[in-house]
């Protein structure tokens, strides 16, 4: 135990972060992600879908009223939750083999916090201008041109909020006529307070809060680290190459020239050895390729330096990657004094071996064991999908009492049957048993042994199974058989087997 | 990227360092931002105020009221009364309509409401004898109520009418009532014999064929005024049909025999008096759909 003179501070002022703008691939991917995902969100549930009269026509629908879940041909009910489930669970497999190859990709690209941010970025980078002028502005004293660009991005803000919060609850609802109702005020008192909640935390996170979010509040930082290992790849700096790091003198002459020319000559690579990138002067010699110009850390949406290694608070975002790469070329060195590696590169770089190929840190136990777990669930989900038929029962024997004997000495069992016509036209079904023939059935309430099932609805339904007195199953114990329900005039069929209880051992 | 913590040039008392370390492992002065700092005075003074508002300290006799007069009980109060309001009209309905046609196809909502209503007042006050399942206790005097069998007739108007004047209850002058002949005294040992072995012989169980034979004349002379000549009963009297297979008090020769003797009075209560009218009908709709309805 050390002494220490001075407390520690309790808490610190969050320091804001003022990304620079930056072009490059990884960037490019960023906003092709950013397009794509936030487009299926806010399109998706204006997509049409026939859905017959008594639903709205709507592709993907959460039926919230009756449980129900409506995806394009698909339709998910209560009792087939484990889709739900089952979906659940490769999503947080996927998520576990991603992490285990590319480190925090999900954070870097998919993350919504992280996509709603961007976004936020890219609003504020045109109101107010990019890293230097906003900084200026940080500093500059309440104004009425601070307040108007303040204003101004707040507004901004707030309805891309308000859009978001919006978004959701059209998954809810026939999305035409709920928008009608919540600008006329109609609207179900719940759909506004969604709204009003999503729009407040997408304005606090997006705007606000940003990495704060990723640092104190997300827990999957921490658990990542249980999901990486050597050979998963992530956003590095190659020390080995670029340390000692440095301005130079004479190194500074070489890159802005270099720089200069390349204004002039439009970009090349020169594609030579690592380490020897710099011209031979003996004074640059001694430094490695990083030239200390922080467009790195400039850069950097969680506002760390990924020269001081491996961070919990680093998101893999890339967008280190694309600056330095465009400083690299600048100075005439090769890209990739930051990039995309894993831990094991390291010692063969510096030993000058060739590059262990992506796959071979991709393709590892780990990662095969979790993409054939995601796929088995996944094929399991598919064939249950095909399986389903458009009727279903089940049967909950009634065992209060076990079983009835009526006058005529038969003996009775009652089972409550609910039958879901998950179709989207009424039907009549037919209720049958297939047994050793001496097993009779009756329905409650009809003397037919036909019900009718509206569109989309369960019924349920008292079914009785009669023994014959003195037949083989009224003295038996236990006679297994299996309720057949049909449609009439359809060749659709769903069945579930069951138990009778008879009288049993005479006591 | 060689080192995970390349910050391991920090020295002790280094300004990002609380100076402890451990086993080598110095401890970060890694600070809360302050906002969320501020988050947790706010849960602190909304804990705090909660307790304020809503009932919360336990005291000697009962917990703090709280300012704002909540209380759950209230609430579930209010939520009873404002179902009862909800379905008051079913409820006239309910006393008005002819119970037969109470159907699930005729009148599917009354119907339903009738079902449930009449299944909670069935666990509440008719269990206790006929069982949650209503299967009674048999050859005790509890009737199953799921089989087809009736001692005062199975229609959901005979039923209801039980249900609202009881069975032989001195409460209620509608109520159903009859009362067997204890035959001891009157009949001689030899002649209960031969009568309960010729009602095991019609009833399908095994019986001393001589001396059914005699008890068939002992039948006649005695029993057949309430039970019918051909010993299927008479609903009118509630006399129980002596040829089927269900005894509500035991089909065995030694029950017989005890029912022959000492004869059996089993009560009911009447209902009407402590459930309402729409009560006593919806419990009649569900002890029909029990599966024994006629
Ligand atoms: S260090 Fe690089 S990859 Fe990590 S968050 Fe910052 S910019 Fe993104
Ligand atoms: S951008 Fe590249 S060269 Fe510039 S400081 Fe960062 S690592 Fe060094």
């Amino acid at each position: 135990m050390a002494s220490h003179d001075a407390a520690p501070k309790l808490y610190a002022a969050q320091e804001p972060v003022f990304p620079k703008r930056v072009s490059g691939r990884f960037r490019n991917l960023k906003w092709a992600i950013l397009i794509v995902t936030l487009g299926i969100y806010y399109i998706t549930p204006w997509i049409r879908w026939d859905r017959g009269s008594a639903l709205p026509d709507q592709a993907v629908l959460v039926d919230m009223a009756n449980r129900r879940f409506f995806f394009f041909w698909i339709e998910i009910w209560p009792h087939e939750f484990y889709f739900v489930a089952g979906l659940l669970i490769m999503a947080g497999l996927g998520l576990f083999l991603f992490t285990s190859a590319l480190g925090r990709v999900w954070c870097g690209y998919a993350c919504p916090q992280t996509v709603w941010t961007d976004l936020f970025f890219t609003v504020e980078r045109w109101i107010e201008g990019d890293r230097n002028a906003r900084l200026r502005l940080w500093k500059q004293k309440w104004d009425f041109h601070k307040w108007r660009l303040r204003v101004t991005k707040w507004i901004v803000w707030l309805l891309i909020a308000v859009a978001t919060g919006g978004a959701w609850v059209f998954y809810f609802a026939d999305a035409p006529t709920l928008l009608r109702e919540i600008v006329t005020g109609q609207a179900p008192f719940v759909a506004y307070v969604t709204i009003a909640i999503l729009t407040a935390t997408t304005f606090i996170f997006g705007g606000f809060l940003r990495e704060q979010v990723c640092i104190y509040m997300c827990p999957w930082p921490r658990i990542q680290a249980a999901m990486m290992d050597e050979h998963t790849i992530t956003v590095a700096y190659r020390d080995w190459r670029g340390e000692p790091r440095g301005k130079g003198k004479r190194r500074r002459a070489i890159a802005e020239a270099a720089i200069a020319s390349s204004r002039l000559a439009g970009p090349t690579i020169t594609g030579q050895e690592p380490g020897s990138t710099t011209k031979a002067e003996p004074e640059a010699q001694a430094l490695g390729d990083c030239i200390d110009c922080n467009a790195c850390v400039n850069v950097c949406p969680v506002g760390i330096d990924i020269r001081d290694g491996q961070q919990m608070e680093c998101i893999t975002c890339a967008l280190c990657i694309d600056a330095c790469d465009d400083i690299m070329e600048k100075i005439g060195a090769e890209r990739g004094l930051i990039d995309y590696v894993a831990l094991t590169d390291e010692a063969n770089e510096r030993a000058g071996k060739s590059k262990v190929p992506v796959w071979r840190h991709i393709l590892r136990p780990r990662t095969l064991i979790y993409t054939a777990l995601w796929s088995l669930i996944g094929i399991g989900l598919v064939v249950a999908l095909f399986m389903r038929t458009e009727i279903d029962i089940t049967v909950a024997p009634v065992r209060n009492p076990q079983f009835v004997t009526l006058s005529d000495g038969s003996i009775r069992n009652t089972y409550d049957v609910r039958i879901r016509n998950m179709g989207s036209e009424d039907a009549t079904f037919h209720v049958s048993l297939v047994s050793d023939n001496v097993l009779q059935v009756a329905l409650e309430g009809t003397p037919n042994l036909t019900v009718d099932v509206p569109a989309d609805e369960t019924l349920l339904q008292r079914v009785y199974v009669i023994a014959r007195p003195g037949s083989e199953a009224a003295a038996a114990e236990r006679t297994d058989f299996r309720f057949w329900v049909e449609e009439l005039g359809d060749n659709l069929r769903a069945h579930q087997d069951t138990t009778f209880f008879g009288q049993g051992e005479p006591q | 990227m060689t080192d995970q913590t390349n910050r391991s040039d920090l020295q002790e008392g280094d300004p990002e360092t609380t100076g402890h370390s451990w086993d080598g492992i110095k401890e970060f002065n890694n600070p809360l931002p302050r906002w969320w700092l501020w988050c947790f005075y706010l849960t602190i003074i909304w804990g705090v105020a909660y307790t304020v508002m809503y009932p919360a300290w336990p005291m000697i006799s009962g917990a703090t009221p709280g300012v704002l007069g909540y209380s759950t009980r209230a609430e579930v109060a209010e939520d009873i009364d404002r179902f009862e309001a909800l379905n008051a009209d079913l409820r006239t309905e309910l006393t008005d309509v002819e119970l037969a046609e109470v159907t699930r196809d005729e009148m599917p909502e009354l119907y339903n409401y009738a079902i449930q209503s009449g299944a909670s007042s069935f666990a509440t006050w008719c269990s206790q004898c006929h069982g949650r399942g209503a299967a009674g206790v048999q050859a005790s005097g509890y009737p199953n109520l799921l089989d087809d069998d009736w001692l005062w007739g199975g229609t959901v108007e005979e039923i209801n009418a039980t249900i609202a004047h009881g069975i032989r209850n001195e409460d209620d002058p509608d109520a159903r009532w009859s009362e067997m002949t204890a035959f001891e005294g009157i009949l001689s040992d030899e002649e209960i014999a031969q009568v309960v072995n010729y009602v095991l012989t019609i009833s399908g169980q095994d019986g001393d064929a001589a001396l059914a034979a005699e008890g068939e004349t002992v039948y006649l002379d005695n029993c057949s005024a309430c039970h019918g000549e051909n010993a299927m009963g008479d609903r009118v009297l509630g006399a129980p049909n002596l040829t089927d297979a269900i005894w509500l008090y035991g089909g065995s020769p030694e029950a017989i025999e005890e029912t022959v003797r000492h004869s059996r009075f089993g009560v009911m209560p009447a209902w009407s008096g402590r459930l309402s009218e729409a009560e006593v009908r919806a419990t009649a709709i569900y002890v029909h759909s029990l599966g024994g309805g006629e």
